[in-house]
């Protein structure tokens, strides 16, 4: 039997001189029916190209395939090579053969049409439904993604729902005509953790419901355990490896594929935590933030003059201790209140109550300690781009009042030594650096006034998964080094375990649960915290199924004047607390 | 509907600042209405006959008395006397403005029929041969001055086809459409040359950006096809800045238009403005400028109403 899809040294190329600047140079793989292929690799590897060349959507974006073929088995059974298809040819296939899914929901869909004209626009287009028709096709297909309540969503327009409703519209949209195969491109990239787990158990349900093939595009080779049959590694735009799933994450051949497995952080449930806290050994010493009681409201306003009539209730009742020399950090989803917390404590928004102190650590001559600093997520919006590093890290000393001399620029040549950047970089601009760098300048920024706390808010959430792991390293030894504590914020459950010592679970608000991370999330306690941890892929946990839940993140919006009451806690061990469901 | 309110509220506090500011202006302005009422007339007068005009149109008193007068006369709906034309400033200006905003009308018109589809058509084509021309083509449309284009468009029609514009008595739409039509029409053009040079570069530069969104790549994806893609998905996202542009156009346009008025010999505002301000025709001028304040409010009051019409991630009256 000829597979549906046979794609033979295709290679792709950009701008005008297309064959001399190819990204993708010479794959070629085989999908049968019914089977999912993972393409795997890191940003620049040519795997969202690869994919994007099979509809042709990559002619749009400046791309041209430059060899090779894409042979497509279609619905009447006949052969027809895509690389050389016609556009006409093609907009009957789009959609109706081929059906694609995103990165991005909040963005793919579009921001003024509802999504009921959006999803009854395949049937219109591929069905020949009009009409009435087409909105009850509409409905099926949201009832199909489990949408609940589908009727009066359809109305609804793409900002009226959430990340995670966005990306089953999307697959509605894509699977609306029943396509053989869909090709999801880093399809729960931008959701939250459990709201992953969410549409990955919808994909997996929805291709054994109609034995479709998928083409799966990730940078998480752990994601890839839970639904491929066949892995691809990519890496510069060459297929590097690729067989059974078994086989590649199991016996890996090529030294890329054993270092996306190996050296790059995958959660493993509280075995890979550190093993350097230094709360048993000094239980008496002074903590270098304290934070007590954190409230961060915003009022809600409405009426002809605007007056208050409640208040969102961002942060509510945020208290934990962190010492020198250790990391807390703090997970929760998008929303949850996480990197509120973290602006609180540097000021960057005003709390509604509560306190902090931090302990100054002894400055050295001349220097002027601020006690905390922060390195954003970013790195290339937080560095301006029209200043050279070495203005840059004199930014932080100038704002605290300080002189830039000999002594500063000592400092400066220091600590781009010490995060692993050239001695030359000081003349140089922003972007000079790759995005590995910049981040490492951030954190030279950071250290120019020797903190005692650094504010790390999803510091290395942009950054690829081996550079990643890189600067998770230079982070750990720094710490060591300077006796550095971090607050450390992040959705990410794997980065989490190889840095965090002791880990704040954050949920509406709320501390949920907070202790020593192993035992945070080796034994999870709150049922919060189960759930987000249940959600983490792991190549361990291979097929995994999810159960659909569709309930909602409660509202954080309360009526004025309206106090929660105080937090009750249960205690487990030395170092563990879980709060009470009031 | 409370926004409405909120927004409608605003609107006397924004034109009494406007006749403030105005009313003081014109009077710093050297030169007197009577001399400029009376031309050469006007030496002939002794003072107290100069005095008693003066207190006849109540400009002897200070200014502040004159502009609570001013202010109270316009809570009863009362503008005050032309003294140019001896008649009530309001009837004067609503005499006036049917032209003006029929002109602004129809130059809109021009500008948006030319210019969307020009500019969808460039930014579609972008960086070929025809995006190129189209460019050049919007640059020449807003860098020709009015009164150039107007006298071109006069010569070429009368040198080259020996028809004249339409001239003479003006004919107001609903007595003669036609010639109402006639005289209007090449004025129109002239103005709406330039309105839709500039609505072609900022529909072109919007398509461009829109064009590479994501739910655009979303929408082929579907199989859409070029036309539906563009007209469908694209265009709807790019009008936003359209609408900035047209309604700030369209509220200058509303002030009256003085150099096209004058070479289509056209009684619009724009004439009546200037000329009241030569003739110092106090409560003419600050009736005008009052009228045309408001018009300017309420224009962009419907540009905002068109945004959130446009774009449902727009919900107005919220920070």
């Amino acid at each position: 039997m000829i597979p549906l899809l046979s794609v033979s040294d295709l290679s792709v190329g950009f701008g005008r001189k297309a064959e001399a600047n190819e990204v993708v140079r010479g794959v070629s793989f085989d999908l049968a029916d019914g089977q999912t292929l993972a393409i795997v690799g890191e940003s620049g590897s040519g795997k969202s190209v690869t994919a994007l060349s099979i509809n042709r959507l990559v002619d749009f974006g400046g791309g041209k395939i430059t060899g090779g073929s894409i042979r497509l088995r279609r619905g009447d059974g006949g052969v027809l090579d895509l690389a050389g298809a016609a556009e006409p040819q093609l907009t009957k296939i789009r959609g109706a053969e081929i059906g694609m899914i995103f990165q991005e929901p909040m963005t793919s869909l579009n921001p003024v049409l509802s999504i009921g004209t959006q999803i009854a626009e395949s049937f219109r287009l591929h069905r020949g439904l009009t009409g009435r028709q087409a909105i009850a096709a509409a409905k099926d297909a949201l009832d199909r993604v489990r949408i609940p309540d589908a009727a009066r969503r359809l109305k609804y327009t793409p900002n009226q729902l959430s990340g995670g409703m966005l990306q089953r519209v999307m697959i509605a949209t894509a699977l609306a005509c029943n396509p053989r195969l869909l090709i999801a491109d880093e399809p729960t990239t931008a959701l939250d953790v459990t709201v992953q787990a969410q549409i990955m158990a919808l994909l997996a349900e929805l291709k054994r419901e109609t034995d479709m093939s998928m083409i799966f595009i990730t940078h998480d080779i752990g994601l890839v355990a839970g639904i491929a049959d066949k892995v691809m590694v990519m890496q510069n735009g060459q297929a590097v490896e690729q067989g059974e799933l078994n086989q590649i994450l199991d016996h890996p051949r090529h030294a890329y594929t054993q270092h996306l497995l190996h050296a790059v952080p995958h959660f493993a449930s509280g075995k890979a935590t550190r093993s350097d806290g230094r709360r048993e050994k000094a239980p008496d010493a002074e903590p270098a933030l304290k934070v007590d009681g954190l409230a961060v409201r915003y009022p809600v306003r409405s009426g002809l003059f605007g007056r208050a009539t409640g208040a969102v209730h961002a942060v509510d009742g945020v208290d934990f201790e962190l010492m020198p020399g250790e990391t807390l950090a703090i997970v929760g989803e998008s929303g949850s209140g996480k990197s509120t917390t973290a602006r609180a404590v540097l000021g960057l928004v005003r709390s509604t109550r509560g306190s902090f102190s931090a302990s100054v650590r002894k400055a050295a001559a001349g220097q002027s300690a601020l006690p905390i600093q922060m390195v954003f997520q970013n790195p290339y919006a937080s560095l301006n781009p029209r200043l050279t590093i070495e203005s840059i890290l004199a930014e932080p000393v100038i704002a605290s009042g300080g002189r830039v001399n000999a002594e500063t620029r000592a400092r400066m040549t220091t600590l781009l030594k010490r995060v692993g950047l050239p001695e030359n970089s000081l003349e140089r601009y922003p972007h000079e650096f790759s995005g590995g760098q910049r981040q490492r300048l951030c954190i030279a920024r950071a250290l120019m006034l020797n903190p005692s706390v650094v504010v790390l808010d999803e510091a290395v959430s942009a950054l690829d998964v081996s550079v990643q792991a890189r600067v998770l390293e230079l982070l750990v030894d720094l710490q060591r080094e300077f006796g550095l504590a971090y607050l450390f914020i992040s959705h990410d459950m794997a980065v989490v375990e190889r840095i965090a010592h002791r880990i704040a679970v954050i949920y509406a608000g709320q501390i949920v649960e907070i202790g020593d991370a192993k035992s945070v999330l080796s034994a999870p306690r709150h049922a919060y915290t189960k759930k987000l941890i249940a959600a983490v892929p792991t190549i361990e946990r291979r097929r995994q199924r999810f159960e659909l839940d569709t309930r909602q993140v409660p509202s954080l919006v309360r009526p004025l004047g309206f106090e929660p009451g105080p937090a009750k806690w249960d205690v487990f061990g030395s170092d563990h607390r879980v709060r009470i469901e009031g | 509907m409370t926004y409405l309110l909120r927004r409608l509220a605003v609107f006397p506090l924004v034109l009494i600042g406007v006749s403030i500011v105005v009313f003081v202006a014109i009077r710093m302005v050297p030169g007197d209405a009577i001399t400029a009422m009376l031309g050469t007339e006007a030496g002939l007068l002794t003072p107290q006959q100069r005095a008693a005009l003066a207190a006849y149109f109540g400009i002897d008193q200070p200014w502040f008395v004159q502009y609570g007068r001013w202010l109270l006369g316009l809570l009863h709906g009362d503008l005050g006397i032309s003294t140019t034309y001896g008649r009530p400033v309001l009837d004067v200006i609503l005499e006036r403005f049917p032209l003006t905003l029929e002109l602004a009308l129809l130059s809109m018109l021009i500008a948006l029929v030319v210019g969307v589809p020009a500019g969808v058509f460039a930014a579609t084509r972008n960086e070929k041969l025809s995006d190129l021309g189209v460019r050049i083509a919007a640059m020449i449309g807003q860098s020709t001055p009015n009164f150039v284009l107007a006298l071109l468009i006069i010569y070429t029609l009368s040198a080259g086809f020996g028809v004249l514009p339409a001239m003479g008595e003006f004919a107001p739409l609903w007595q003669d459409p036609l010639r109402n039509l006639g005289q209007l029409i090449l004025p129109a053009i002239t103005l709406g040359f330039a309105f839709a040079a500039s609505v072609t570069r900022i529909s072109r530069s919007a398509m461009l950006d829109v064009l590479s969104d994501d739910y655009v790549r979303t929408a082929r994806s579907k199989g859409a096809s070029a036309r539906s893609v563009i007209w469908r998905h694209a265009l709807p996202n790019a009008l936003i800045p359209v609408v900035t542009l047209s309604g700030i156009e369209f509220g200058y346009l509303l002030g009256g238009a003085v150099i096209v008025e004058q070479i289509y010999a056209l009684p619009g505002l724009g004439r009546l403005v200037l000329d009241a301000i030569l003739q110092r025709d106090y409560a003419l001028v600050q009736g005008c400028v009052l009228f045309i304040a408001f018009n300017f409010m309420i224009v962009n009051l419907l540009v905002d109403l068109a945004y959130a019409a446009l774009d449902p991630r727009i919900r107005l009256g919220e920070n």
